[in-house]
């Protein structure tokens, strides 16, 4: 059995690096562009991805990236409030955006042959944006409704919202993508084009197109919609507050009528992907102890086992600009209490430091990596993305494509390495998110 | 930057679907749709069983779904651990899932996996263990999950609809069951279920990827050997019976969700396809529908409303949901009906009807994003009843739809005197 998927490893890794066809380049004005070409059906997704994200909001103004999101669909010089997405749906397309702490993006999948037309619309959003009262008063309305539906709503929303805020102490990461609510009653107009004006601009944005194109093609389009904006020399990246040294361990309990299971939860500030080896190291320690919900490190311990846990998972997350993040968590089955139940993830921890990787687990591991590698062919709007959110936060090409053969490289001894990490809880929080009453029943 | 306006305004010429559809039959007489594409070497089979959860027994509501959780939790000479670590020694994607009117399986695999795969498969379709260990885990998870879905305001508001919209008929049960009926399921209502719900003659199957048909053929009869014709019989079909009116569940939170409605239209029906245009324009769940410009663009009242045609395989609804300030309930429920009103008297625009044509017929080819979305549509569409001509000839029905035709569904479907609203919240101005 062994040597049968040794030998499938090896026709997986020859396939995926002969099918990858991810070409760069960069327009005079600083624009950067990658082309990802997949002709199996005669559809592109088209993304522009601004280098500029929740986490470089000025202060008493969370949430003015989002709000700017959405007010990018408000009109220009050229487009009518909603023809933007008017113009996309006419098309046959589908359009929407995104923001996060470090990019915002913006994408449209359409017909490969209106590639120009989203172009030139999208350009022309770049740098022409208009925004009247009447447009940004109901916008402002419709995202504090967001934050109602998707944060307040869900206490595990809300519970996540104070876990960050108390694993940063400085840094913008703490403060909700959304915003608070607080600042966004105040958010307006104004505030809004200020941050488009310091922000959107060619030599801050990546074009990523993906699907039935070349890079040739891709390029000359690019030249002709995108080339004639200026370079912006007064576009600047806000210098964001750094974490201090983390010297205390940090607990929070939130209790919530609304939650129907409790849980641990626990957050580690750990590297990012920029510090390629050790993030490879942390990826391979996550799929080991959570990557399963049957026979990762965890799940084995404590649901299977000892039969304390519904589920424990682990999660690490390192495509940030500043910080990553090792998660993990556990749901204790009825009659366990939250304190026993982080007792038995802490133990499960220190065990596994001490027993080591097991060998047999280590290879399905690897094995399922490498395939995940051909499965993520299939999905080009999840490539597009990939590489958006790998140059926004400031990865190259090559640390984006070599990312499967930096985890290939892992070695057991640094996953073990890595795991100390986690036996460390100075630079982490622990979170009890649970009813009211519980506290009786413990 | 000017853009030239007047190219904005050129309405695309629809893209074909380009799908070649294979109709595959088995030696042993399994019918199955085939999407070949050879570029990836991987394929992903769909399978739709009907029947699910309205197959439950009024005594053990749940019972489905509690086996379909388990069917990944061992099977054969494997336990729940060996059939896992067997997975992923294939690196292959197994899933499994359940709802009101199915069970459904999702496998993808590489090229070179699949004789090992569809045995692996095989196993959990026609031995599935329900070790007495899995079954009491599986058991206490699905019941962690259903006292959450007790505190979340959308299920809440879904079931309600639907007790509201069914009473009498298993569409108005919870299909994951209840924490007391899960308790309650022994080992032999699994059992009794598994034969109930996983028919050779009541699935369908869809195949996309690095496959050709003489290869699938025998695949096929390999993935259901075993697996017997059905016995149990599907329930009566369901008549909508919810009245006008406003439901009031109180639930604390920052919000009220919404869900309103009336009786919906079979998807049978001849004019079915019209009334998905005109739900399209009203309320098809994208930016630009009349629901999301009066509540969203214009007022801010949400960040979403949608609106849908709720057809199952037993009974139709016409839904739509949103969340909004407890304090604007009474004005967005004033709204839709306003809305209702306003269309069932005015109808449609030919601007409305061409805008929403071209978009649908554009972003069809869209949704054929790959092998994993393709092997998924080719069942669904075959459990929808579609011929396998369908994708071909779509979209010139829906240009063929008329402002006539749209507005004579729009009479007949919308229904503003009998729109039933569920509202969970602390909705203020409500009576």
């Amino acid at each position: 059995m062994r040597s049968f998927i040794a030998a499938i490893g090896v026709v997986l890794t020859a396939f995926a690096a002969q099918a990858s066809t991810v070409t760069q380049g960069t327009l005079e004005n600083g624009m950067d562009v990658v082309v990802i070409e997949d002709r199996r059906a005669p559809v592109v997704v088209h993304m522009v991805w601004y280098r500029v994200g929740a986490a470089d909001e000025p202060a008493l103004k969370s949430g003015i990236a989002h709000f700017l999101e959405h007010l990018m669909f408000k009109g220009t010089d050229d487009l009518a409030p909603g023809e933007f997405s008017a113009v996309v749906e006419a098309n046959g397309g589908r359009d929407n955006a995104f923001t996060s702490w470090d990019y915002t993006g913006y994408f449209q999948r359409v017909a490969s042959d209106r590639l120009g037309l989203m172009m030139q619309m999208e350009a022309d959003r770049m740098t022409d944006l208009l925004l009247s009262e009447e447009e940004w008063r109901p916008e402002r309305d419709v995202i504090l409704n967001e934050r109602g539906q998707v944060v307040e709503s869900q206490p595990g929303r809300v519970f996540n919202e104070a876990m960050l805020a108390a694993l940063y102490k400085a840094h913008p990461y703490g403060t909700p993508i959304i915003g608070w609510r607080h600042e966004m009653e105040t958010l307006n107009g104004d505030d809004a084009k200020a941050f488009y004006r310091q922000h959107y601009a060619p030599n801050n944005a990546i074009l990523v197109v993906a699907g039935d194109v070349d890079f040739a093609e891709a390029m000359e389009l690019a030249r002709t919609h995108y080339g004639p904006i200026p370079e912006n020399p007064d576009v600047t990246t806000r210098a964001r507050p750094m974490e201090p040294p983390h010297v205390a361990e940090r607990r929070l309990t939130m209790k919530d009528a609304r939650v129907g299971t409790p849980y641990v939860s626990r957050m580690y500030l750990a590297p990012t992907r920029h510090e390629s080896e050790q993030a490879a190291a942390l990826q391979m320690l996550a799929a080991l102890l959570g990557g399963s919900a049957t026979t990762s490190v965890l799940e084995r311990k404590l649901n299977f086992e000892q039969g304390v846990a519904l589920s424990a998972w682990a999660n690490y997350s390192g495509m940030a600009r500043d910080y990553g993040m090792f998660s993990l968590g556990i749901a204790p089955v009825e009659g366990v209490s939250l304190e026993d139940a982080e007792a038995a993830l802490d133990a499960a921890i220190v065990e596994f430091v001490q027993e080591g990787v097991d060998p047999e687990q280590f290879d399905r591991v690897r094995r399922q990596i490498r395939a995940s590698e051909i499965y993520a062919l299939d999905n080009v709007q999840g490539r597009a993305r990939q590489y958006g959110v790998g140059l926004s936060i400031g990865l190259a090409i090559e640390d984006i494509d070599g990312w499967i053969d930096a985890l290939d490289a892992v070695t057991p001894e640094q996953v073990m390495e890595a795991a100390n990490i986690l036996l460390d809880r100075s630079s982490a929080v622990t979170g009890y998110l649970t009813q009211p009453d519980t506290e009786a029943v413990n | 930057m000017r853009l030239i306006l007047a190219f904005l305004l050129l309405f695309a010429t629809p893209l074909r679907a380009e799908i070649d559809i294979t109709p595959v039959t088995s030696p042993g007489g399994l019918e199955a749709w085939l999407v070949e594409e050879r570029s990836i070497p991987f394929v992903a089979i769909d399978l739709i069983f009907e029947g699910g959860a309205t197959l439950d027994a009024d005594e053990s509501l749940g019972a489905v779904a509690f086996m379909t959780a388990l069917l990944n939790e061992g099977a054969g000479a494997l336990d729940a651990q060996g059939f896992a670590i067997r997975a992923e020694e294939l690196a292959a994607r197994i899933s499994f899932d359940s709802g009101r009117d199915t069970v459904s399986v999702s496998v993808q695999f590489l090229t070179e996996t699949a004789e090992e795969t569809i045995a692996l498969l095989n196993s959990a379709l026609t031995q599935p263990r329900f070790d007495e260990d899995a079954v009491e885990r599986v058991r206490a998870q699905l019941i962690a999950s259903l006292r959450r879905d007790a505190l979340d305001p959308n299920t809440i508001a879904s079931r309600a609809f639907a007790e509201a919209a069914y009473p009498g008929h298993p569409y108005a049960r919870p299909s994951e069951g209840t924490p007391e009926s899960i308790a309650a399921i022994t080992r032999d209502d699994l059992r009794s279920a598994h034969r109930a719900a996983i028919a050779r003659d009541r699935v369908h199957i869809g195949v996309a990827g690095d496959i050709d048909a003489a290869t699938l053929g025998p695949l096929l009869d390999a993935l259901f050997e075993d697996v017997p014709e059905n016995t149990a019989t599907l329930p009566e079909r369901a008549s909508f019976a919810a009245e006008s009116g406003v439901t009031q569940v109180p639930f604390d939170g920052p919000q009220s969700v919404i869900a309103f409605g009336h009786r919906g239209i079979p998807r049978d029906d001849p004019d079915f396809l019209t009334a998905f245009v005109v739900n399209e324009i009203v309320g098809g769940g994208r930016f630009g529908t009349r629901l999301m410009r009066e509540l969203r663009e214009k007022r801010g009242l949400t960040y979403g409303v949608g609106a849908f045609l709720a057809s199952g395989l037993l009974g139709e609804s016409y839904q739509g949901r949103l969340s909004a300030s407890n304090a604007d309930a009474a004005e967005v429920i004033a709204l839709i009906r306003a809305e209702w009103e306003k269309l069932v008297a005015g109808g449609v625009t030919t601007d409305e009807l061409n805008r929403i044509q071209t978009y649908l017929t554009g972003a069809y080819p869209l949704r054929f994003d790959g092998n994993g979305a393709i092997a998924g549509i080719m069942a669904s569409m075959q459990f929808q009843g579609f011929g396998i001509d369908y994708v071909n000839i779509r979209n010139d029905k829906i240009e063929a739809v008329t402002l006539e035709e749209a507005n004579e569904i729009a009479r007949r479907l919308y229904r503003p005197d009998s729109l039933r609203f569920i509202i969970v919240g602390q909705p203020e101005g409500i009576n």
